[in-house]
This record gives C-alpha cells, sequence and structure tokens, in this order.
C-alpha cells in the first residue's frame, strides 16, 4: 500500500472504537468472575429460621444457639441486672439506640427486647466478628472497674453491656445486633423471623 | 590455546550453538552472571536478596507436595492436615519445612527490607526496585494469611474472621465486600476454597512475576552498595566498574555460604522447634475452627503483630483499619520521603542514626505489644509506637535534611 493512501483520521477512529468495544467486552466478561465470589444459592437457603425454648433458662443464664453459622444468644436477664442497666448510660456510645441498623423496630426500647428480661442477641462483635464473652458477674473486673454485667471481647477488648451497647472508648463501633425474632407462645422462640406483621 | 577436541564435546558444544542461535542462553547467562557487576563492597546485609529467592522455591516445592494430601473443605482440612503430620510418609518434614518457611521468609524479607532502609537502596534511580519489592512483601501478607487459614484451625477461622471485617470498615461499600471476599454470611467452605485457589495459583503467580520485575529492575540499574556510592562512575578502559566484581564466580559463592548457615538454622527448627514456642504455628490452631466459639487469646503469627498492635490501639473501627493499612501503603512513598543529601546511613548526621534506631526499637516492640493481650499501659505504649512509626516515615522530609552528612569517598570502602 502506497504511503499516500494512509488516513490517520480512519486509522485513529478504528483504533479508538476497537479500544472502546474492546474494553467493554472485557469489562462484561469479567462480571462472571465477579458475581462467582457472591454468595451461592446453597448459602442463601442456609438462612432458615431457629425455633428456641426457654423455659429452662434460670434468670441471669445464657443460651447459645446456632442461625445462619453464627452464635445468638438468649439471656435470661435478673431483676438485679435489669435494674443496673440504667447505671451504664453515661459510659455508653449510643444508650439509646438511635442506630436503627442494630435492631429492629420491636427492640428498639430500653431494653433492646420485646419482653423487657429475654435479650437476644446476634453474639457477633460489631468490631471485627468475634464472638464476645458473656460476662454476668456484676462486680469489677481487670478490663472495667465498674462493671455491671455484659459482654466483653477478647480479640479487641470491646465491651458491652447486660443491652448489647457498646461502651464508649472501644474499638467496636455499635451496639450488638439484634436478630429479627418473635414469640411462638409464652416459651418458644423463632429465631429469624420478626412478629407477624413486621419485616 | 588449542587442543585437540573428542567428538563428544564437538557434540555438546554444537548443540549449545543450535540452541543459542534460537534462544539468547549465553547471552543471558552473561548479562544477569559472569558479566554482572556488582560492588565489591557487599557485607552482611547482602545475603537475604538470595535467601528469600531460595525460600521462595522452597515454598514452592513443598506447598505443591502439600496440595497432594490437603482436603479443601471445611469439613475435612483440619483431619487431613493431622493425616499428612501422621499418617503420610515424610508429611511432617514437608509441613514443617512449608510452615518453617513461611516465617523464616518474613525473617529474610525484613531484614532484606532494612538493608534498603539502612543504605538508600530505594533512592534514585532504584524507586521501581523499593516499589517492586513492597508489593512482594504487601502480596506475600496475603500469601501467608490465607495459607494460615489452610489448616482451618480456631486461628485459622478467627483470623480470617477479623482480617475479612478489616474491609467491612469501609464506609458504605465495606459489608458488601466483606460478603464479597467470604462468599457466604459467614466465614465458611466457600471462603476456604477460594483462599486455597489463590494461596496456591494466583499469589504464587502474582508474586513470581513480581520477583522478575524486581530483579529486572535491578540488573537495569546496578545494585546500590553500603557506601551508597555509585560504581558505574569509576570504570576501566574496557568499561567495566573499578568497584565491581562479577556476581558469578564471586558473589554466587558468597551467597553459597550463607545458604549453607541459612539451612543450619532452618533445619534446626524444622526438626527442633517448629512450632517455636507458639509462635510460628500458634497453640490454638491444633483446635478445629468453631464458628461459636471465639479463642481466649486471639494473636495473629508473629509477623503481622506489629501491625496489629497499631489496629488494637487506634479506638476506633476505620480509623484503626486505616492506620493499619496506612502503615504497610507509607512504604511505598519512602524513595519520596528521604531528602537526606547522601544514600548511606554510613554518611548520615548523628541525629539520622538515632532516628533509624528509634525506629527499630519501636517496630520490634509493636511486635511483642501486638502479641500480649493488651492491657491498659501496653494499648498506651501501642500508641506511642504507631505515632513513632508515622512521624519517621511523614516528617522524614523534613529530618532527613537535618544536620551534617560526612563527606562520601569516591570508592568504595572495606
Amino acid at each position: 500500500m502506497a504511503s499516500e493512501d494512509v488516513s490517520p483520521g480512519r486509522r485513529k477512529f478504528l483504533t479508538g472504537t476497537v479500544s472502546v468495544v474492546g474494553g467493554m467486552g472485557a469489562a462484561a466478561a469479567a462480571v462472571p468472575f465477579i458475581k462467582m465470589w457472591q454468595p451461592s444459592a446453597k448459602a442463601k437457603a442456609a438462612g432458615a429460621p431457629v425455633e428456641v425454648t426457654v423455659n429452662q433458662l434460670e434468670p441471669g443464664q445464657m443460651l447459645q444457639v446456632e442461625w445462619r453459622g453464627q452464635p445468638v444468644w438468649v439471656v435470661n436477664r435478673s431483676k438485679p441486672m435489669l435494674d443496673r442497666l440504667q447505671t451504664n448510660r453515661e459510659r455508653l456510645r449510643d444508650p439509646d439506640s438511635d442506630n436503627t441498623e442494630q435492631q429492629p423496630e420491636y427492640a428498639q426500647n430500653e431494653f433492646r427486647s420485646v419482653k423487657p428480661e429475654l435479650l437476644v442477641l446476634l453474639g457477633i462483635c460489631t468490631h471485627l466478628g468475634c464472638s464476645p464473652k458473656f460476662v454476668p458477674e456484676m462486680k469489677p473486673q481487670p478490663f472495667d472497674a465498674e462493671w455491671n454485667g455484659g459482654f466483653f471481647c477478647p480479640c479487641h477488648s470491646s465491651r458491652f453491656d447486660l443491652a448489647g451497647r457498646v461502651f464508649a472508648g472501644v474499638p467496636a463501633p455499635s451496639n450488638l445486633k439484634v436478630p429479627p425474632y418473635s414469640f411462638l407462645d409464652g416459651q418458644r422462640l423463632l429465631i429469624g423471623v420478626g412478629p407477624e406483621g413486621t419485616s | 590455546m588449542k587442543q585437540p577436541q573428542g567428538t563428544l564435546v564437538r557434540t555438546l558444544s554444537s548443540g549449545v550453538d543450535w540452541v543459542d542461535q534460537r534462544l539468547p542462553v549465553v547471552d543471558f547467562w552473561n548479562k544477569h552472571f559472569a558479566q554482572y557487576y556488582a560492588p565489591k563492597n557487599f557485607n552482611f546485609w547482602y545475603y537475604f536478596g538470595s535467601l528469600a529467592l531460595l525460600v521462595l522455591v522452597n515454598q514452592l516445592v513443598t506447598g505443591i507436595w502439600l496440595t497432594m494430601h490437603y482436603k479443601t473443605s471445611a469439613a475435612e482440612a483440619f483431619a487431613s492436615v493431622e493425616y499428612i503430620m501422621r499418617d503420610v510418609p515424610w508429611g511432617w518434614l514437608v509441613r514443617y519445612m512449608h510452615s518453617t518457611g513461611a516465617s523464616l521468609f518474613f525473617v529474610v524479607v525484613y531484614l532484606h527490607m532494612f538493608r534498603g532502609l539502612m543504605y538508600g537502596s530505594y533512592r534514585k534511580p532504584r524507586e521501581l526496585i523499593w516499589v517492586f519489592g513492597t508489593l512482594i512483601f504487601l502480596l506475600l501478607m496475603a500469601e501467608a494469611f490465607m495459607g494460615y487459614v489452610l489448616p482451618w484451625g480456631q486461628m485459622s477461622y478467627w483470623g480470617a474472621q477479623v482480617i475479612i471485617s478489616l474491609f467491612g470498615a469501609i464506609p458504605i461499600i465495606g459489608e458488601g465486600l466483606a460478603e464479597w471476599i467470604r462468599g457466604d454470611y459467614l466465614v465458611s467452605d466457600a471462603t476456604l476454597n477460594r483462599f486455597f485457589a489463590l494461596h496456591v495459583v494466583a499469589l504464587p503467580l502474582a508474586l513470581v512475576a513480581l520477583v522478575v520485575m524486581h530483579l529486572a529492575a535491578l540488573h537495569e540499574v546496578g545494585s546500590n552498595n553500603p557506601d551508597g556510592i555509585d560504581i558505574k562512575k569509576n570504570k576501566d578502559e574496557n568499561g567495566k566498574p573499578l568497584d565491581g566484581i562479577p556476581f558469578h564466580p564471586y558473589y554466587t559463592v558468597k551467597d553459597l555460604i550463607g545458604v549453607g548457615f541459612f539451612l543450619l538454622i532452618f533445619a534446626f527448627i524444622v526438626f527442633f522447634a517448629p512450632e517455636f514456642g507458639g509462635w510460628f504455628l500458634e497453640h490454638d490452631n491444633f483446635v478445629p475452627a468453631n464458628p461459636l466459639v471465639t479463642p481466649e487469646h486471639i494473636k495473629p503469627v508473629w509477623y503481622f503483630t506489629p501491625y496489629y498492635a497499631m489496629l488494637r490501639a487506634i479506638p476506633d473501627k476505620l480509623f484503626g483499619v486505616l492506620v493499619m493499612g496506612g502503615a504497610v501503603m507509607i512504604l511505598f512513598l519512602l524513595p519520596w520521603l528521604d531528602r537526606s543529601p547522601v544514600r548511606s546511613l554510613r554518611y548520615k548526621p548523628m541525629f539520622a542514626k538515632v532516628m533509624y534506631a528509634l525506629f527499630v526499637v519501636a517496630f520490634i516492640w509493636l511486635g511483642w505489644l501486638g502479641a500480649q493481650t493488651g492491657s491498659t499501659i501496653q494499648t498506651l505504649l501501642a500508641r506511642v509506637f504507631t505515632a513513632f512509626y508515622f512521624a519517621f516515615f511523614l516528617a522524614m522530609p523534613w529530618w532527613s535534611q537535618i544536620g551534617k552528612t560526612k563527606p562520601v569517598p569516591e570508592r568504595v570502602t572495606k
């Protein structure tokens, strides 16, 4: 081909279109590879609700069940435990549960529960996902001299009170999550499904 | 001198010629070994580059052999590692070589990086070598982390949980990103399988490619030396550096001595202290993963503890993650932070030497703190050292110009 036949504009246009079309093709081809990392249909289906019977749970005791492969705690809080919740107020980051992401509407109250004594929490620290320890004793602890009972995370020393509310000055940013739950009757809880009429 | 050649020699040499006309083997050998001129004043600190290469080969070979018996499944992984340890012939040896190699990889890489820091090996024109090296360090951390997840013990599981949750700290996209990395709503079989794929295929490929770039960039500009002098300034009539010696045989032989000593230490650990008192293999990892119970005291393996101490010292999720990530990312900027008129610490003023010494103290102490439970006083100390770590780098453009440097000699010293 003689050099005078070369058309720079045409060549530029062709290079440009090939780049754009090729780039879009590459981007589209990347989608399946990225999507393949998402939870599979099997993982999504594994989230079935769990039934718990609480009639054996004495005041002050905790019960742990597995829901979606994660620990869920059910605590039967005693009267003194409930009474001392208020004394933590000043030291908490979100005492009134203003962060609505962390609990369903029906648990957004003073006790963060449907029934005041029965606390239901997702046992996963809101910092980096460790499972905190249940420390129900209402006496000074090495990590807190004014301990009124609650949960202590061994990973990065985050502390939560007996309503799962996070203390100020710890790495965890928010209160422990309350999962959706409802009562089948007085003694049976269904974790994973809220009361009728809620989402 | 001419010698009558036998048929065999002639056949061999014509064979080499045949290949060389089609693939420049001899040319490559000369360029990178026989006629690659390295400064003649390399000292002890120059062993660790070649040793890192040796450990890389060890990890690749032992790793390939381990995959022959390892089962990639949350239900079987833990038992398959025990099977390798107890029932597979010599399985214990290959597995301990792999686990000890991982820790020693970080030993030699940390020393190698410190060498670069001391002698200004990252300064112009070697910035890219440093950038590739830091990338290797970053990938190595990812590689080590994912490898530690594979035995599916308690530390594997909860370590994975914590590290993946770090991504959850990113505003808006964080939670979705963490879920995408896990491939599930919790660390599970899906996570284990993808970490296996990344650990044995994707990351090693990327690591080897980066090592090639690291070396290609090094051989383009030539090695630095403890004096930080450019040896290409003084050349003889043949254009060879007066202070340079061919890499082969001089440094191949020197490095072999280093390899000998290194293997001695390596073998001692493999045979007598493979767990290294819980520093190389943590006790909690001999308990199968349990998604419902976090171990009492969670800590990473020793090579991550300095950064872990920084994460724990910050009482804020996002800021803590930023500080931890920033501590590694800031290394990339080093070539542009150092404004000292000289390269090597040898000719830097007393003030700079004190800063370097304090940096070493801060880094080692952070490493120790990261392995502790984190009492109030320890957290306070970790904050002080974290602040110093960042001050060392961020204020370097300023403090590296302070004080009077010593005169740099024309030629390399002993």
